[in-house]
């Protein structure tokens, strides 16, 4: 089966003034299969919301083909109501949660894309209220979005979009300004919508852990991609994404740092769980034993 | 956050809340044109007393609608002593050194403050106070809508409201959020001179209007993401319907304003 998205050698240089062009993505080449959810790694300014705009033509890529289920929407005969179509199957959440609610009531909010669709009235209502119900923002229907914490705002903005029912959706660094407490809500929803809904996830971040969920990270380097594989493979080259400016997760990185001391801990340990789970088989395995945590 | 009474909705649920955006509309300005039907001062005691109605009929506080006049209480001040002051008549009540009161100037000027008040409170009752911004807004767009066929850009009016309403609050919180900052730094914005005190605001509006347009930006990008192509071949949510509620309060208040112009011509009292 074809991949969902397929990027191929795609170009994209901003105008900057003085008339010179800054080239931001270089020939960057790669594919996203239906439902997967994929993280995007990379230091700032390595175009990752370049691509990001790219993919729902909110830019028009200099050269380059992107195709999104099986259609390619760089071809220059894409008719506008394609256009919308893309937008509408590409949704996308951005970084500031403040910047992307349009409307004074959450649910008149979440109603916007669905409106701008032409999508019956009756319908609409049903949408808004499923999606309000999947982020878990229902109580708050009639709330104003200013009165909301971030993570809040965050979850009304993902419900605008699940609206348009899309078959992906880009995270746009949506975690970045949320207190602890809202970024794990974001990340439940979307694992949520990943495994629940099939719905293909791409989230830019740059926080190691969040990337570590994914079941591939891509990584971009001034606009080329640097590396592809799994959380586990990438973050078994710390030296590699150190010469670029990233680091693993925390308790992979003490994994590594206690391998580098010779004690052989078994496993790709992505999490704090797994991390903790094999330093504990290590442990037992040179005869320390400990006593059952307490619960 | 600052509380800005003018222009806020009170949440509720009474009839006046329960009306359609679009009667609400027609309803206040049928209103403060009713206001200027006045002529006697009977008309007036009447005036007076649909205003009252009204706030009983809104279950809003009265304490909080009487908080909404306060901005405009200087206006009030001036028109008073202008009239006063200015107004000549027949019947001198002061005649003092260059000060010539007549009759006609104050009453002149207790009904122009009774009028404001009313226009206040009416489209208050009407509009701010009983129907949120959105549905405002709303009302407005569906009511100009056969206004598009003359190319006026009502939906972009709209839809411009909207926003505005939506970043208000959001810039008012930057705003104080920059002053702390720059308090903190040792800006000093309430001393000095006229001419200090503005230039003290200068490290505060450029920040905010930086911030402002990249915002804008945001947003712009946000909104075209979720298909946001202007008002063509938009629907809508919320369908509006007219109930018997609304039909039966636009009779009144055309029975109203008959009433207003009877009072006038049989019950002219202080002809105004
Ligand atoms: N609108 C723009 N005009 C000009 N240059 C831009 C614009 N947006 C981004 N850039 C530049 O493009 C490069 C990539 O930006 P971006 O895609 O936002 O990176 P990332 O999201 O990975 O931090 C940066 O060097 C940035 O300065
Ligand atoms: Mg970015």
């Amino acid at each position: 089966m074809e991949p969902f998205i397929q990027v191929e050698q795609l170009n994209y240089a901003y105008d900057e003034d003085g008339g010179q062009r800054r080239r931001v993505l270089r020939d960057l080449s790669f594919s996203v299969e239906r439902g997967e959810y994929v993280a995007i790694l990379g230091h700032n300014g390595s175009g990752k919301s370049t691509l990001a705009k790219l993919l729902n033509l909110i830019l028009t890529p200099d050269s380059g083909k992107i195709i999104i289920a099986g259609r390619e929407i760089t071809d220059p005969n894409l008719t506008e109501d394609e256009l919308y179509e893309v937008r509408r199957r590409m949704g996308m959440v951005f970084q500031n949660p403040d910047n992307q609610l349009v409307a004074t009531i959450v649910e008149e909010d979440v109603a916007f894309g669905p409106e701008n669709l032409g999508v019956p009235s009756e319908e609409i209502r049903r949408r808004v209220d499923e999606a309000l119900a999947l982020v878990g923002m229902t109580k708050y229907a009639h709330h104003e979005p200013h009165r909301l914490s971030g993570g809040q705002k965050q979850r009304v903005a993902i419900a605008g979009i699940i609206a348009m029912l899309p078959d992906c959706i880009i995270f746009d660094e949506s975690t970045a300004m949320l207190d602890p407490m809202g970024r794990r809500d974001v990340l439940r929803i979307m694992d949520n919508l990943n495994r629940e809904r099939g719905i293909t996830v791409l989230t830019i971040t740059h926080y190691m852990n969040e990337a570590a969920r994914a079941d591939r990270v891509l990584v971009l380097n001034d606009g080329e991609l640097y590396m592809q594989g799994t959380p586990a493979e990438i973050f078994s080259h710390p030296d590699r994404l150190a010469a670029i400016g990233l680091d693993v997760p925390q308790c992979t990185d003490l994994v590594h740092q206690l391998r580098d001391a010779g004690i052989a801990v078994e496993g790709d340990c992505l999490t704090p769980a797994q991390c903790a789970d094999a330093i504990c088989a290590a442990c037992a395995a040179s005869g320390i034993t400990f006593a059952p945590p307490r619960t | 956050m600052t509380s800005i009474t003018l222009g806020q909705y009170f949440p509720g649920n009474s009839l006046l809340h329960r009306l359609d955006p679009r009667f609400k509309i027609v309803l206040a300005v049928l209103y403060i044109t009713a206001s200027f039907l006045c002529k006697s001062i009977w008309s007036f005691a009447a005036l007076a007393l649909s205003a009252v109605v009204l706030i009983l009929i809104s279950r809003i506080p009265p304490s909080f609608v009487l908080r909404g006049l306060r901005p405009i209480l200087f206006i009030m001040l001036f028109t008073v002593v202008l009239n006063v002051f200015l107004t000549r008549g027949e019947t001198l009540l002061i005649d003092f050194w260059i000060i010539h009161i007549y009759l006609e100037g104050v009453l002149t000027a207790l009904s122009m403050v009774l009028r404001i008040t009313v226009i206040i409170i009416g489209t208050g009752m009407f509009l701010t106070y009983t129907t949120t911004p959105i549905a405002l807004t709303d009302g407005i767009e569906r009511l100009f809508s056969p206004l598009k066929v003359f190319h006026l850009p009502v939906h972009e009016f709209a839809m411009m409201m909207t926003i505005a309403l939506r970043f208000i609050p959001i810039l008012i919180e930057e705003t104080e959020k920059i002053m702390a900052a720059q308090k903190a730094r040792g800006a000093d914005f309430s001393t000095g001179s006229l001419m200090q005190r503005a230039k003290a605001l200068i490290p505060i509006l450029v920040p905010l209007f930086v911030s402002a347009f990249r915002r804008a930006d945001e947003l712009a990008v946000a909104m075209e993401c979720r298909c946001y192509r202007g008002g063509e071949g938009r629907t809508r949510m919320t369908v509006l319907h007219a109930t018997a509620a609304d039909w039966v309060m636009l009779a009144a208040m055309i029975l109203f304003g008959a009433v207003l112009l009877l009072i006038n011509r049989f019950a002219p009292g202080f002809a105004l």
